[in-house]
């Protein structure tokens, strides 16, 4: 329900199942359970008791394709690994993703905050094993939990039995001989308990703290294109990994071409020999479908894959993809001498998949005329044409981002000054040019309206250009503190 | 023990090793700076496509490099295509390169945590085709890296510029280390030339060729490139522009 038919969220919601023959409440919202309402409690003594409450019948094979498409949904944004958590959350292996989003609480902030666009209210926790992210998001009341590597163990203690993703039936059977936390069940010797409740509280106990390993199994749209291999002998060897890697990128490229397109992202997966799934994702400026390149890029990530005891199957797969036609090499054609707009875009890749997204790019015109405020970055595969900077305008070569203030001597307000000290060493003024008159820019904030500043080219006696401004226009204080500041050196 | 060796032989010699030095090169072609003096001094008339070179400021520019940049600039806005700046620090002015001729179409900016990371994306930009030139702002510069730096490039037979910046004035005395690089340029700033008003005139560099692979040393003072790149004699040096002729100026008493 969307929209305005929407109830409001006073409303008392429940969903409706069945345990055995009886209908009953398999979920509710805030509003029913302040009613008094319980889960798994009868229908009809639901209704008795809240006369105005809205039954929904629960819709499980709905549910599962909804929360699929949400994890497919959170791979494109997050990480290539990415599975649904039934019935109600998702797991994602943020190996190595963090820093992309920068920091990990940053990360579960951008989550919960996207979720929140489209109307969910996300719980998220972040920590060194499945199991454990999974309790916490589930039984603690922190919205955005972020537990740091090794602190998970204090943490779980004070969660209730139930956070373990046990069966019902079990944590009943364990509440009576009085088990009510996983502390108390972690502080149990493990022999008389897997005697009397079977192996299943001590793997997920060893899971939930992170002692057994739980591969989470990526989630595949039906769409995406993949190839995989599975070795007899499991592989570890660099070189190896390298020449399966780009014998597999082949495969995909091929793939790609039967259906006329061109991958924009490539995720690998190493599935271990120890029940783990190392995986890495390299992203492309423009689509592309090159196996040597895409081979070349994702050989560079192999870095960050740690085989462990070896590698018995990789899967390869182009989870955003986009049509690419046949293009004809315009080389091919004039020869080599005609030398047309090279297409830099594998270049850019590379060096993207190597330093990162935010450190390649262009720096283009933005509609400001304050200098600091003058240049923004644009993606390095845009060609930005043209720009709006001053060209007759002296613009030093260096630009400090931190205007440092200097110690001025000047004759007359309106004039550069005879002398400046920065950084502990005076230079005398010989020649200078300006006011350029900078004014604050009142659409932005109301503090700017009567601000103004004036930027001048100083050069001193060795023939060293310096950019320096007062804050303010030398007479009225409303304007600035007109103090002095260096912006630059000019080349 | 008889000396066999003639002049002629000698000057075989010296081609066979040229030619293998040069073997793997595309291109012998130089880029000229268009202005005779400068360019009469350099082996092949210009500074040679497919090398590294290197620039660094004097004296205190030496932390700064704004005049190395602008020299950069200036070479590279000569080229044809596009052009990748390789730094650590962030602090190059876009609008002024857009005015010494590089506007935002022609370069790629990339940023790495280390000058390691600055000599990886270096090379790497140097492999590709269809670049310009490749500009690296480092401090440290060793043979090693040079010599890779050099390969790269002759391969490719892009410009590649090593704008050396060092954190303290002192440690510009590394600039005398060896490194694979054809050319070695020191610019330092000068007064600016005069102008019959007062302000700022147009800027004037002291170039010093330090060294410079198969050619001399040698220095010149020059006026800055302009808005296309072009360094200019001063003018007391070049000719002189035309003055009042008899006959054109009349008065009136």
């Amino acid at each position: 329900m969307q929209g305005k038919s929407a109830p409001s969220p006073e409303t008392p919601i429940v969903m409706v199942g069945r345990i055995g023959r009886r209908r009953a409440i398999a979920h509710m919202n805030l509003a029913a359970a302040k009613a008094g309402l319980h889960l798994g409690q009868a229908v009809a003594h639901a209704t008795a008791l809240v006369p105005d409450l809205l039954l929904h019948d629960l819709d499980i094979d709905g549910d599962a394709s909804a929360l699929r498409r949400l994890a497919l949904w959170a791979q494109r944004l997050y990480s290539p690994t990415v599975a649904a958590d039934p019935p109600d959350g998702l797991v994602i292996d943020a190996t190595g993703c963090a820093h992309l989003f920068g920091g990990e609480e940053k990360m579960l902030i951008d989550i919960r905050r996207r979720l929140e666009t489209v109307g969910l209210t996300a719980k998220v926790a972040i920590a060194d094993s499945w199991g454990g992210a999974h309790a916490l998001a589930r039984y603690t009341l922190r919205p955005i939990f972020v537990v740091p590597a090794g602190g998970l163990g204090r943490e779980l203690t004070g969660l209730p039995v139930a956070a373990l993703r046990l069966p019902p039936e079990l944590v009943l059977a364990l509440a009576k001989p009085g088990f009510d936390t996983i502390g108390e069940l972690e502080a149990t010797a493990k022999g008389p308990l897997a005697h009397r409740f079977g192996m299943e509280p001590i793997r997920r106990l060893d899971q939930a703290f992170g002692r057994e390993r739980e591969p989470i199994e990526p989630v595949f749209a039906p769409e995406t294109l993949r190839v995989a291999k599975i070795f007899a002998e499991p592989i570890g060897a660099p070189e190896t990994m390298a020449r399966y890697l780009a014998e597999l990128t082949v495969e995909l490229c091929a793939a790609l071409e039967a259906a006329s397109l061109g991958a924009k992202a490539i995720d690998a997966w190493f599935y271990r020999v120890d029940n783990r799934i190392e995986s890495a994702r390299i992203g492309l400026s423009t689509p592309a479908r090159d196996a040597r390149r895409l081979a070349k890029l994702l050989c560079e990530k192999l870095e960050t894959v740690d085989p462990g005891f070896g590698v018995d199957k990789m899967v390869l797969a182009a989870p955003s993809a986009e049509p690419l036609a046949y293009k004809q090499d315009d080389a091919q054609i004039a020869g080599s001498a005609v030398r047309a707009a090279a297409d830099l875009s594998g270049l850019i890749d590379t060096l993207v998949a190597r330093l990162g997204p935010q450190s390649v790019y262009r720096l283009t015109s933005a509609d400001s005329d304050i200098p600091e405020r003058s240049v923004r970055k644009a993606p390095a595969i845009d060609r930005p044409a043209g720009f709006s900077w001053p060209v007759d305008w002296p613009r030093p070569t260096r630009f400090f981002p931190h205007p440092e203030p200097i110690e001025t001597v000047a004759l007359l307000p309106d004039q550069p000054p005879a002398s400046f000290t920065w950084r502990g060493m005076r230079r005398r003024v010989r020649r200078a040019d300006g006011p350029e008159r900078v004014f604050g820019e009142w659409w932005k904030a109301d503090a700017e309206l009567a601000r103004s500043r004036d930027y001048f080219q100083v050069e001193d006696d060795t023939g060293e250009r310096y950019w320096i401004y007062r804050d303010g226009d030398g007479e009225d204080p409303s304007s600035g503190s007109q103090r002095w500041f260096m912006a630059g050196v000019f080349g | 023990m008889a000396h066999s060796s003639s002049p002629a032989a000698l000057d075989a010699l010296r081609r066979q090793v040229r030619a293998l030095e040069t073997e793997d090169r595309v291109t012998r072609a130089v880029l000229p700076f268009g202005v005779p003096p400068l360019d009469a001094r350099l082996p092949g008339g210009g500074l040679a496509l497919g090398s590294l070179h290197e620039v660094a400021g004097g004296a205190e520019e030496a932390l700064y490099g704004a005049t190395a940049a602008r020299f950069a600039a200036g070479i590279l806005a000569r080229a044809q295509g596009e052009v990748l700046w390789c730094r650590r620090q962030a602090d190059l002015f876009a609008p002024s390169l857009a005015q010494a001729g590089l506007p935002p179409e022609r370069v790629i900016f990339a940023d790495a945590s280390d000058e390691a990371g600055v000599l990886a994306a270096m090379e790497e930009g140097l492999r590709w085709p269809g670049l310009a030139g490749v500009v690296g702002e480092v401090g440290k510069l060793t043979m090693t890296a040079s010599r890779r730096l050099q390969l790269a490039a002759e391969k490719s037979g892009q410009i590649a510029i090593a704008v050396r910046r060092w954190r303290r004035v002192a440690d510009a005395a590394d600039l005398g280390q060896p490194t694979a690089a054809q050319t070695r340029w020191r610019v330092s700033t000068l007064p600016s030339s005069p102008l019959p008003v007062p302000g700022v005139g147009r800027p004037r560099w002291f170039l010093e060729l330090l060294r410079c692979r198969a050619g001399d040393a040698f220095d010149i003072e020059l006026e800055a490139c302009d808005a296309k790149g072009h360094l200019r004699l001063p003018a007391p040096l070049a000719n002189r522009p035309a003055g009042p002729h008899a006959g054109q100026e009349r008065a009136v008493a």
